[in-house]
């Protein structure tokens, strides 16, 4: 648990991981997934309860190069080289693995000799990439991974993530690419307010906000007529045109196309952006 | 698949098999010494010596104004001893005092490196490595007294290639005393205010403080011509004790027990403040 005055930021997230798995830890602004990394790697001291990775604190674990993490906060010195900069920090372990492998993995061999300063936002995303896999570690820890890296930028870091994850590294990472955490993640953690509130397969955080949505152009109906529909849970208006949330979509439709003059119908499934904000908005069930 | 695509995804490949497929080990060991070691060292000092404004504090400043307002008093005897019969020169004085002011700012700006690495975040970085926070500083005070033997070194090179003369003892125990007092003291003071303020400015207005000290603590104007009331206070300034001190072995007085509290006494203040401080930093995390 971790309040800041009156507010409660963290409250009680249990979480139990299995090895190589790659969770998507995802939440609206403020809802605690900084200061849920804070906490697991020692920046941030939780006010009640005990944080342990491996078994141990989680100051320790760094030590012994158990986790590594990429930071948004995290910066860079200006006047170092890229190269410089992982030398600098491979002296830092016990056992890194070397320079050159990592800035491979990472995508930046071919910018080792330029200043930090020089590099552009997704090449020093990169570079952080490459220090945090130095001490090649169980838990790899990303905040926003992929800010500011272009497409095959992204892609390349997501399979260099793949191909560790299939050798026992677990990652969590906090996005806001909603597309990413659904393309990407084994697993996908809600949080809001402090809590979570979904856990489980891209696909089944999708159907906990299950039903479609049914847009239609409608005619002569009023709202309170369409909420009548058997399966219709709400209704909302723009115009001529209606949007019906429903769990029985087909039921629905085949009732619109024969007792009204519905036009223009569209039927789409919730995604995981609709499961995002049903699940993290306000006043919502949880 | 275009030609592009091709090579990219066989790059990527390549990228994914050039790793044996090991599983991730739960065998490891910590670093030793807090993670302490010669290449951070090294490249902290590559840093350092890579920044103009350092260069200019250390090396270019102290020799050229020896070479303008210290050599040329070349033939003004120190003491009664005349020159011609082997005294010393008041540049070989000023030669001193030069050595010693650069020695004081390189090992301010080695120690005020944790302001800019707070400032830029590196600070927040370091904290996802093993290194333990006290070999940070440690490097840092190293560095300071790496700088500071540069800043003495080439300005005594200076002064010996122009001429000036000294015995080999006062050589030594001037370098030695410039070297030691300036670069300790003030490797604490920089890091002192690195801890305190984490600004990038911070340390340019250090600067200006250091050289307002010098003036006072008679680095730069001889404390002897200035009005009693200065002296009085120059006395409990942190620039005056090391630099009576530097100089003693010039003059052949000796120094005042005073000089050696002034030292000492600023030496731990601005210790105690940057271990209280550094405490502080550590602690809030």
């Amino acid at each position: 648990m971790k309040s800041f005055g009156s507010v409660r930021a963290v409250n009680g997230i249990d979480l139990t991981v299995r090895p190589g798995e790659i969770i998507a830890f995802l939440g609206p602004n403020g809802a605690g997934k900084t200061t849920t990394i804070d906490m697991l790697l020692g920046l941030g001291k939780p006010d009640s309860g005990t944080v342990s990775i491996f078994g141990r604190s989680p100051r320790a674990a760094i030590a012994q190069g158990h986790v590594s993490a990429v930071l948004q906060t995290g910066g860079l010195l200006k006047d170092l080289t890229v190269r410089e900069t992982v030398r600098l920090t491979a002296t830092l372990f016990a056992d890194p693995r070397p320079v050159d492998e990592v800035l491979e993995r990472a995508g930046i061999a071919d910018i080792g000799d330029r200043m930090v300063v020089k590099c552009s936002g997704g090449q020093q995303q990169r570079l952080r990439f490459a220090m945090a896999l130095l001490s090649d570690p169980g838990l790899l820890i990303l905040d926003e991974p992929t800010t500011g890296m272009d497409v095959t930028g992204r892609r390349d870091f997501w399979n260099a993530i793949r191909a560790d994850a299939a050798r026992g590294r677990t990652v969590l990472f906090a996005t806001h690419y909603l597309d990413e955490a659904d393309a990407y993640a084994d697993r996908i953690i809600l949080v809001r307010q402090g809590r979570i509130v979904a856990d489980g397969t891209a696909a089944e955080v999708k159907n906990l906000a299950s039903g479609r949505t049914i847009r239609a152009t409608i005619s002569g109906v009023d709202e309170s007529e369409l909420a009548a529909i058997a399966g219709v849970e709400t209704v909302e208006r723009h115009g001529d045109s209606y949007s019906l949330t429903t769990r029985d979509s087909d039921a629905v439709a085949r009732h619109l196309f024969t007792a009204t003059d519905a036009y223009d119908v569209e039927i789409t499934s919730h995604g995981l952006e609709d499961a995002f904000i049903a699940l993290t908005t306000e006043g919502s069930a949880s | 698949m275009t030609n592009l695509d091709a090579a990219q995804a066989a790059s990527v490949a390549e990228r994914i098999t050039a790793r044996p497929l090991d599983p991730i080990t739960l065998d490891r060991r910590v670093p030793p010494f807090g993670s302490f070691n010669i290449t951070f060292l090294g490249i902290e000092l590559r840093r350092k010596l890579r920044n103009r404004r350092t260069i200019i504090f250390t090396i270019i400043f102290p020799v050229g104004m020896f070479f303008l307002s210290g050599y040329p008093n070349h033939d003004i005897p120190l003491t009664a001893v005349p020159i011609a019969q082997g005294g010393l020169s008041v540049a070989a004085y000023i030669m001193v005092s030069m050595a010693l002011y650069g020695a004081m700012m390189s090992a301010t700006a080695a120690g005020g490196a944790v302001a800019v690495e707070r400032a830029q975040g590196w600070s927040r970085q370091l904290r996802l490595t093993p290194l333990n926070p006290v070999a940070n500083v440690a490097t840092k005070i190293i560095a300071g007294l790496l700088l500071g033997l540069i800043a003495v070194g080439a300005t005594y090179l200076a002064g010996a290639l122009s001429g000036i003369h000294m015995s080999a003892a006062q050589w030594l125990s001037s370098g030695l005393a410039s070297w030691l007092l300036g670069s300790t003291v003030f490797t604490a003071l920089g890091l002192m205010v690195g801890y305190m303020v984490p600004s990038e400015n911070a340390m340019q207005l250090t600067s200006l403080v250091v050289v307002f000290f010098s003036f006072v603590g008679g680095l730069f104007y001889p404390l002897s011509m200035m009005p009693p009331v200065v002296q009085a206070i120059a006395a409990w300034t942190p620039v005056y004790g090391i630099g009576e001190i530097a100089r003693a072995p010039l003059t052949g007085s000796g120094f005042e027990p005073l000089a050696m509290i002034n030292a000492i006494a600023w030496l731990v203040i601005f210790s105690l403040g940057t271990i209280l401080l550094f405490r502080r930093d550590t602690k809030r995390v």
